[in-house]
């Protein structure tokens, strides 16, 4: 077994063809992540013997005639992610020691479908970065190259996926956090549409923005995830009671008569050339093999990454007002008053980037601000929307990079946190409109970094960009 | 010295009568054990959401009907940021923008007639924890955290503390009336917190606005808004100026005390609560609501005159209270048409009088208006006598049962036969010649005494009226 190249749906075959049991596959994930984490630092923790029992159950249940798709399958999930009995730092000092009481209900559909919770992947602290390098722990490395940083936040998951530490994994996408490093990393990394995946029970950065979403192998394993996780959550009012179609199904669609559009700002001076030329690469393929391109206008663009990070910061300034020190978490040995309890615990517990986003949050709802800034955001994120509706009367999905660069240096912009949050230009727009997308790898630089090209699809758009991204990895790229 | 004018807004919260939290299925029995009536949700777990309670929405939005208010079809929710140990999230979900009812009123009486006081909106938010200081900590029990609390914010249209109280009677009728909440004070179902200015007479602007909070009883209200008038109106006429400034009152020490000026008022930083989507009521919903409202204690009061002939001061104070009203109806709804003044009549006597001995209310003793019905129709049909009746009452009231069983299992149906009673009216006679005698002489009043005594003799069964008419008869005939 070489869990390097397996993919999820060769896992689930093996384990319903008894080629391999649960526990074996399991046991080859850990021994994986046993010789190689040293050194990628994708893992934050792994029960292995919770994973073992779980492995083993889903034997027995296999012996007694049950089938799921994810039935045995390892997945490793981000560390923001709640799995009672498990913990869930969010990479923060502030939660070390926190151990989950409940189940997300994405972490429950896993469970209820039978799959093994491999570990708790690295994340840039509570979900803020780009790069991994904000975990409060350790710093994740590219396993196609141990100096360069994974992408983030979801850079642990990344790196596990493509460093074969793991068969997929879960990430979060607020403004990129999954496709971006998917890019980084070479793996494929799907942000739903807002609403299409429960937040019940994911650490919440920036509550109207963020989705949990499928990192895998292929496009295909991403499906498949995907189709686990999707669906209406009484626990969650902003899923939408929409019917979740078979995304497998939806894959088979194929290039011909698809209409791929290209918007025009994302194609401007300022990306990296080599990053830029796969992409090119992969569009005309695409047109040779049958697709339509059009060019489409995405107008507001330019305001996207103001827009996201006052509407981001803001909500983020409420969402982790709650770790106080009082309830759970870290708190400051001796305070002096209840403020104080507050003001050290928090200084103790939050990292750099945080306490820059709690801060900045803050003011742009200040009494004063909020109208030039969270007032004003709201409405350009309006236009930005409108955007992307209007666009997508005249193609069927977007073809875009993933980020302007492939991964760079750790350290190179971890001080330099406007460079890093400009890296998020073509990542953010979905968020702030509420539409998915999907990172597929589509070629390397010649250095041998990977570069991700994003497929966009509208709002519960997911078979789209799933049947485009499926024709470009199986037909065009191979 | 000029006359001033006293202007007094309220800003009403009311626990609505819903099962379960507002934003999770954490029970809201009240005097549980501390922090068991909790989940991840109200305690602000890392990852928990809120799930919109829809029945607090309806609540909330039939008390906006019965006020008279307008109900948006599109009313959103809001943080409000603030760091207190009381609420877990360190923001309370509250609605800021567009609350669910807006305008409305209520009517009460004052020295110089009936005054209107308008309503500005009502909007509907989380309560937060509740803190317990002991002598060397403090605790914080969160099973009230997440309450469903609407605030009903009135404008400044009261002009002292009387109108104050006169306003919450109103209002806490008419709540219960909806039966939105149980408006029980111990239980602190009901709190306002009030603003108050004062003003020379002739001048237009309102005065320098004070908020006072922390009062938990009307009576705490009243007292807070006489002393701050009081202190108000001893600084201005000395020539000193007001700061605006939230203050709390001190019940201990009957005094309110600065709590926060303007300058350090809090900045809550509000914003849409992007976990939960707009609540929209279509007309449909808010009609079928419509429907489902009871009436208004003054609509009621007038109904019930009209439907039972009963005077208007048994009408006000049966409506007073809407278990009582229903009480009421219900039994004389079982009675023969015309008996209404009579079931009222024992209602008003000795059922408020066994309710004011015993402490209970209406819904808390054994006696059903089905019993008060059928009580009242033995004593119509003369099947009892109005002492039986009276007896009876107290033990239908402890212990339940149905008064025509009780009379035939113990036999205490009326003797209304005249040959079973002339031996008593003889006996009667022959035992009190004095008083025969007496009546003999014109003393009518003597046959009264005689009435009474073939009473008991009858012990009590005998029917009062029959016994009078043969006593007339007996003592008319020749000796």
């Amino acid at each position: 077994m070489n869990i390097l190249k397996l993919t999820l749906c060769e896992a689930a075959e093996g384990l319903r063809k008894k080629a391999f049991s649960s526990v074996e596959l399991t046991r080859e994930v850990l021994d994986a992540i046993e010789k190689k984490d040293g050194e990628l630092n994708a893992y934050l923790s792994v029960d292995a013997e919770g994973a073992l029992r779980q492995a083993a159950a889903a034997d027995a249940a296999r012996q007694s005639g049950r089938d799921h798709a994810l039935l045995g399958v390892p997945v490793g999930i981000k560390d923001l992610i709640n799995v009672e009995g498990q913990p869930c730092t969010c990479a923060s000092k502030i939660l070390q020691g926190f151990t989950s009481t409940y189940d997300a209900t994405v972490s429950a559909r896993l469970r209820e479908a039978g799959a093994v919770f491999a570990g708790r992947t690295n994340m840039d602290e509570f979900a803020m970065g780009s790069s991994t390098e904000g975990s409060a722990f350790k710093v994740t490395r590219n396993p196609h190259d141990l100096t360069r940083v994974p992408g983030g936040s979801s850079g642990g998951s990344a790196a596990a996926v493509a460093g074969g530490e793991a068969i997929a994994a879960l990430g979060t996408d607020t403004g990129g956090s999954i496709r971006q490093p998917s890019a980084f990393c070479g793996c494929v990394g799907l942000k739903p549409s807002y609403g299409r995946v429960s937040r019940y029970g994911v650490t919440a950065y920036a509550s109207s923005l963020d989705q949990v979403g499928p990192m895998t192998k292929t496009v295909e394993d991403a499906a498949v995830l995907l189709q686990a996780l999707a669906g209406r959550d009484a626990h969650d009012g902003t899923t939408l009671d929409v019917p979740v179609p078979d995304y497998r199904a939806a894959l088979r669609g194929g290039l011909k008569g698809l209409r791929i559009g290209l918007p025009k700002e994302y194609y401007v001076e300022g990306s990296d050339p080599e990053v830029m030329a796969c992409v090119r690469k992969a569009v005309d393929a695409c047109a040779a093999a049958g697709a339509e391109i059009v060019e489409v206008g995405l107008p507001h663009t330019e305001y996207a990454i103001a827009v996201y990070y006052i509407v981001a910061t803001a909500e983020a300034s409420a969402n982790l007002a709650r770790f106080d020190g009082v309830r759970y978490g870290h708190r400051t040995p001796r305070p002096d008053s209840v403020f104080d309890l507050y003001a050290k615990s928090r200084a103790d517990g939050f990292g750099t980037e945080v306490k820059r986003r709690i801060i900045l949050g803050t003011y742009v709802l200040s009494s004063g601000y909020y109208d030039a800034y969270y007032g004003r955001a709201q409405k350009v994120r309006t236009l930005i929307r409108q955007d992307f509706a209007e666009a997508f009367k005249q193609c069927d999905v977007m073809f875009t990079p993933v980020a302007p660069t492939p991964a760079y240096r750790i350290g190179e912009a971890s001080n330099d946190p406007l460079k890093m949050y400009l890296g998020d230009i073509f990542t953010v727009p979905a968020n702030l409109a509420g539409i998915c997308g999907i990172s597929v790898p589509c070629g390397k630089t010649a250095a041998g970094l990977p570069v991700g090209l994003q497929v966009l699809g509208p709002a519960f758009g997911e078979c789209a960009i799933l049947r485009a991204a499926y024709a470009y990895e199986q037909e065009v790229r191979a | 010295m000029s006359k001033y004018l006293i202007t007094i807004g309220l800003e009403t919260h009311v626990q609505l009568k819903t099962n379960t939290k507002m934003f999770c299925g954490c029970s809201l029995k009240f005097g549980a054990e501390p922090n068991t009536n909790v989940c991840p949700v109200c305690l602000g777990y890392p990852g928990a959401l809120p799930v919109m309670n829809r029945e607090a929405i309806k609540l909330t939005v039939m008390s906006g009907l019965m006020l008279g208010c307008e109900i948006n079809p599109r009313s959103t929710f809001d943080r409000k940021n603030y760091f207190y140990p009381d609420m877990s999230k360190d923001y309370q979900i509250s609605q800021n923008t567009h609350p669910l009812c807006l305008g409305g009123g209520v009517t009460i009486p004052t020295p110089t007639g009936a005054k209107r006081v308008r309503i500005n909106h009502i909007h509907l938010e989380e309560d937060a924890a509740k803190i317990n200081h002991y002598a060397r900590f403090s605790g914080v029990d969160f099973n009230r955290c997440g309450t469903p609390l609407m605030e009903i914010v009135s404008e400044p249209d009261l002009s002292s503390p009387d109108e104050a109280m006169e306003y919450l009677q109103a209002l806490k009728q008419i709540l219960m009336y909806a039966g939105v909440s149980d408006c029980n004070l111990e239980e602190g179902n009901l709190r306002s917190d009030v603003n108050i200015s004062v003003r020379p007479e002739g001048q237009e602007k309102l005065g320098t606005k004070v908020e006072i909070k922390n009062m938990n009883t009307f009576k705490g209200i009243y007292a807070a808004l006489e002393y701050e008038i009081a202190r108000q109106l001893n600084t201005v006429t000395r020539g000193g100026t007001l700061v605006q400034e939230t203050r709390r009152w001190e019940p201990d020490l009957g005094e309110t005390q600065s709590m926060r000026s303007k300058e350090n008022a809090h900045d809550y930083r509000y914003f849409p609560e992007p976990d939960l989507v707009p609540v929209s009521l279509s007309d449909e919903m808010i009609a079928e609501w419509r429907e489902a409202l009871p009436e208004l204690p003054t609509a009621r009061r007038e109904r019930m005159v009209a439907e039972y002939g009963i005077p208007e001061y048994d009408a006000g104070v049966l409506a007073d209270a809407k278990a009582n009203a229903d009480f009421f109806e219900a039994a004389a709804r079982a009675c023969a048409p015309g008996l209404g003044k009579t079931v009222s009549n024992w209602f008003m006597t000795e059922i408020m009088r066994l309710l004011s001995e015993t402490g209970t209310a209406i819904g808390e003793c054994a006696l059903t208006p089905a019993a008060l019905a059928e009580l009242v129709t033995l004593v119509d049909k003369r099947v009892i006598n109005g002492p039986t009746a009276k007896e009876l009452l107290p033990e239908l009231f402890r212990e339940g049962g149905m008064p025509e069983a009780l009379v035939k299992a113990r036999g205490l149906g009326q003797v209304s036969d005249s040959a079973a009673l002339e031996g008593f009216v003889a006996q009667a006679i022959a035992a009190n010649p004095k008083s025969a005698e007496d009546f003999r002489a014109g003393k009518k009043a003597a046959a009264g005494f005689l009435v009474g005594q073939v009473m008991k003799l009858s012990h009590g069964k005998a029917d009062p009226k029959l016994v009078g008419k043969l006593v007339a008869e007996k003592l008319a005939s020749p000796a």
